[in-house]
């Protein structure tokens, strides 16, 4: 049976999602996003650069079967963010977008009481919105009763590859929510992606750990199994931890 | 006529529109979106929306990100 991830009113085949920032080149960039087999794919909002059009413009290089989801990321007020995916949805003709509202420089960490106010705002217009949260539980039920399509908990702060610091709060917040958990910053390699797929988030959003990998095509095609592996795990059901030893093998019949 | 575009300051002939400026730019080619005094103008309007003095106009493109 495909198994089927519904966000909004989008169906979505591959829990993996890739960013389109940080690579070396477009050409890197493609030969990743197409290695992962990412259905959803973001992008960023900015002024214009009429040198970029053509060969130097990002659209150009993304396959056309991708859906992109705009970011709002570099907002500090609720208000920059609603202006951003304004003009996101009318770049893109998507009402879907990924809605951060950053509150510290350093750490890049979310100012969730902003978030919740853009949120607000953005779902009164329309918008699908996925936003990109901590890993508080109170703070993602607040999201999902203000009719986020999806909530995008951090593993770690953005861009730092640390890997999921706080399973057991991801653990509670995939308890606290109805609508679809997305791993959103943290992510440094394929077990990361593996874990958090295994503690039962419906997909994981993922930028410089392929675009900063040596090899990004390979650790795309990496976290693209991992995903699907942690998900087929999580589906299976894992057995039950032990402390002691449990035989595998019969313990009758030994010779001798 | 002097408007802001994109933070600086631009002189655009009397009776210009959105296009007119996007043409100006040579935002013709790839998909952009236009902001007025915080309002976006839909692409369709683009041809007949008028500038006025003072407008702050914004002229986005998607870009890489995460």
């Amino acid at each position: 049976m495909e198994d089927i991830l519904r966000i909004g009113p989008r169906e979505i085949r591959s829990r993996l999602f890739v960013g389109t920032g940080k690579y070396a080149d477009f050409p890197t960039m493609k030969q990743a996003i197409e290695a992962s087999a990412a259905e959803i794919v973001t992008v960023a909002v900015r002024r214009l650069d009429p040198k970029a059009t053509g060969e130097k413009s990002l659209l150009h290089w993304l396959p056309e079967e991708v859906t992109l989801l705009p970011n709002t990321a570099g907002c500090f007020t609720a208000d920059e963010a609603v202006r951003t995916c304004r003009l996101a949805r009318e770049l893109g003709m998507s009402d879907m977008v990924k809605l951060e509202v950053i509150g510290d420089p350093r750490t890049l960490f979310p100012d969730t009481e902003a978030l919740l106010a853009a949120a607000k705002v953005l779902v009164a217009e329309g918008f699908t919105v996925l936003p990109y949260t901590t890993d508080d539980p109170v703070v993602a039920k607040k999201l999902e009763d203000a009719g986020c399509a999806a909530v995008m908990p951090l593993g770690a702060p953005i861009g730092s590859g640390l890997g999921l610091q706080n399973a057991v709060n991801l653990q509670i917040l995939l308890e606290s929510v109805k609508v679809p958990v997305i791993v959103d910053a943290g992510v440094g390699t394929a077990s990361d992606a593996a874990i958090a797929m295994e503690l039962g988030c419906d997909g994981v959003l993922l930028n410089t750990a392929i675009a900063a990998a040596r090899e990004p095509s390979r650790m795309a095609e990496a976290m693209r199994l991992a995903v699907a592996a942690g998900r087929a795990a999580y589906l299976a059901g894992r057995m039950p931890k032990k402390l002691h030893a449990s035989a595998s093998s019969p313990t009758a019949g030994l010779v001798g | 006529m002097r408007v802001t575009v994109n933070g600086e300051a631009r002189d655009v002939p009397e009776g210009a529109t959105v296009a007119t400026l996007l043409a100006a730019m040579g935002a013709t080619g790839g998909r952009v979106a236009v902001e007025r005094n915080r309002e976006i103008v839909p692409r369709a309007e683009h041809g007949t929306a008028r500038l006025a003095e003072g407008d702050q106009i914004e002229v986005v493109q998607f870009v890489g990100g995460g």
